[in-house]
């Protein structure tokens, strides 16, 4: 079509798209700004299902499937960014593909097979975008296809964190259910009109929403010669790469950028409490979910800004409340003191 | 659980020193895509005093003039150089690699420069050049120093010289204070302009979709709210 995936063209060919394109400028918002939207709603989801406790058995296989496309989605989002090959593309995946030259033994040929060159070159930049518009998105279409059928054989869990198939009616259906349609049709189509609301705005007001959804620097083609005064990864990034760089060493640094993900995936076996929904759990546990909150927003914070050494020891600070929250669960959950589960589903 | 509080309190200033950033004070470049009188004069300006050595190579001469609101004749006859089509790409007149060497580092492109710097950077920038004996043009400049850049629109500002106190005086321009920074303001929104040509259009539509947006959630409400009257 219209995007150029070579080191001479990309630059010039996402102007051409912005200016002689008809409608090429909203095409590429649209795109720009749902990047980060996108990271938005899956947040809330993953926030939805901490607190509710939906990660919980039996739903664990659909917590690891949703683990999955988070997984993808970074990869796939990491990938996109390096190809309107601006200063940030340019210089922001120089600095993560670098990690894995940290692996020991095989970490600079690995940098290198990545690449497919010795620095960032059109060779990277045309198979970052084979795997942006092929070879991800489907992996994410089959990922998604399995995280709701993993979804159909558990049901969907509840604010009360009940399970509705224990109470059903003489026909059996569960009590407490209701239709998918039309109730949540109807209510998801309320859900989408007010996230569009947002969205739009967001889009044609401040589309590069403060420098955080388009970077300023990435208006300046790449420039291999040229690094720029600071290099932050886009916002939906920051609280692992403020985890990468509160760790003095390299190697651990990666190694604590992989594992504060890497955690929420044994989520479920972290968590040794039978009841789920935050609503009757322990005042500790709600004081934990709060400061990991907290946490990792203020570790996406420290992300975006550059380092001092104050800012480094903050950041060092809430690396351990991050991973505290992991490990404190696993102590307390065993011998929670909670609070009666309701059998039925309150509202 | 006390020291910790109080690391936290005593980190809170630096967090927000780290937020401000720029050390450089800029001031307000309050350009206004709106007047198109204005983005002419900017234009004018730029072809006159910038484009021989900075490109926007991004945008056409057609669309430029259309956006701005002037003649393709007049494009032709005042701003395009010599081979240049209507619809080309508007490109420097001197050779970039012979720019690098004469000013010791290529004139970048000047099409986003707005964007990548901000509208009040480039406003300030322009009225930011000073007398510098030490440089090899002479002038250096306070939001960009040690700049290779040489003062082009000296003839109209007149040249900065800094006083014992730290103030400038400006003499021997042939525009007065007022009327230069309306002329750098032209150029800044010229500059604006060019950066993002659909902003205006952007925001025009964007009045439209939310207005359908709004309209639409009431109505999606009301039927959510119809349908779910029924469930306790």
């Amino acid at each position: 079509m219209n995007y150029v995936p070579t080191a001479e063209g990309a630059f010039a060919s996402v102007e051409y798209i912005m200016r002689d394109v008809e409608y090429g400028w909203l095409l590429r918002y649209m795109h720009s700004t749902g990047a980060s939207a996108f990271f938005f709603v899956i947040y809330m989801h993953m926030f939805r299902g901490l607190i509710y406790g939906s990660y919980q058995k039996p739903r664990e296989l659909l917590w690891l499937f949703g683990m999955l496309i988070f997984l993808v989605l970074m990869a796939e989002a990491f990938m996109g960014y390096l190809l309107p090959w601006g200063q940030m593309s340019y210089w922001g995946a120089q600095v993560i593909i670098s990690l894995f030259g940290a692996i020991p033994i095989i970490g600079d040929d690995l940098t290198l097979w990545i690449r497919g060159d010795y620095v960032i070159s059109g060779a990277t930049l045309n198979r970052f975008f084979a795997l942006h518009v092929i070879a991800l998105p489907l992996v994410l279409v089959v990922l998604v296809f399995l995280h709701l059928i993993a979804l159909h054989e558990v049901g969907s869990n509840n604010p009360d964190g009940v399970e509705i198939k224990k109470n059903k009616d003489e026909n059996g259906w569960p009590i407490d259910g209701i239709p998918f349609h039309p109730y949540y049709t109807v209510k998801d189509i309320m859900g989408v009109a007010g996230f569009l609301i947002v969205f739009c705005y967001v889009l044609f007001f401040m589309p590069e929403g403060g420098g955080y959804f388009l970077e300023k620097p990435n208006f300046e083609a790449a420039n291999p010669m040229k690094t720029p005064e600071h290099i932050a990864p886009v916002w939906y990034f920051t609280p692992f790469y403020a985890i990468l760089r509160a760790i003095p060493d390299k190697l651990l640094g990666v190694i604590g950028m992989g594992l504060s993900i890497a955690v929420l995936f044994i989520l479920p076996w972290l968590d040794r409490c039978k009841v789920k929904s935050i609503r009757y759990r322990s005042m500790i546990h709600k004081i934990n979910i709060a400061q990991f909150t907290v946490s990792f927003i203020i570790l996406g914070y420290l992300g975006v800004v550059p380092a001092t050494p104050e800012l480094t020891i903050a950041a060092r600070i809430f690396t351990f409340t991050y991973f505290g929250f992991f490990v404190a669960l696993w102590v307390y959950s065993k011998n929670e003191k909670t609070k009666e589960v309701p059998t039925r589903v309150t509202h | 659980m006390k020291k910790l509080l109080i690391a936290l309190v005593t980190l809170l200033p630096s967090l927000a020193m780290a937020a401000s950033g720029h050390n450089v004070h800029l001031e307000s470049a309050n350009v206004k895509l709106h007047d198109k009188a204005s983005l002419e004069r900017g234009l004018d300006l730029f072809q006159q005093y910038c484009s021989g050595c900075h490109s926007t190579q991004y945008q056409r001469y057609e669309r430029v003039a259309a956006d701005i609101g002037i003649s393709t004749d007049d494009m032709r006859s005042k701003y395009m150089l010599n081979d240049a089509k209507i619809g080309d790409l508007m490109e420097n007149a001197i050779p970039t690699a012979d720019a690098a060497k004469w000013f010791g580092a290529a004139p970048p492109d000047l099409t986003l420069v707005a964007r990548v710097r901000g509208e009040d950077w480039v406003y300030s920038y322009l009225k930011g050049f000073y007398a510098d004996e030490t440089r090899p043009f002479g002038v250096n400049n306070t939001v960009f120093p040690l700049v290779g850049m040489p003062h082009v629109l000296q003839d109209l500002q007149g040249l900065a010289v800094k006083q014992e106190d730290g103030t400038f005086v400006t003499t021997g321009g042939k525009l007065t204070t007022e009327e230069y920074d309306q002329a750098v303001r032209d150029i800044t929104g010229f500059l604006v302009y060019s950066a993002e040509p659909v902003q205006l259009e952007r925001k025009a539509l964007g009045m439209w979709v939310l207005g359908f947006l709004f309209i639409f959630f009431i109505i999606a409400y009301l039927l959510k709210k119809e349908y779910w009257k029924d469930v306790h």
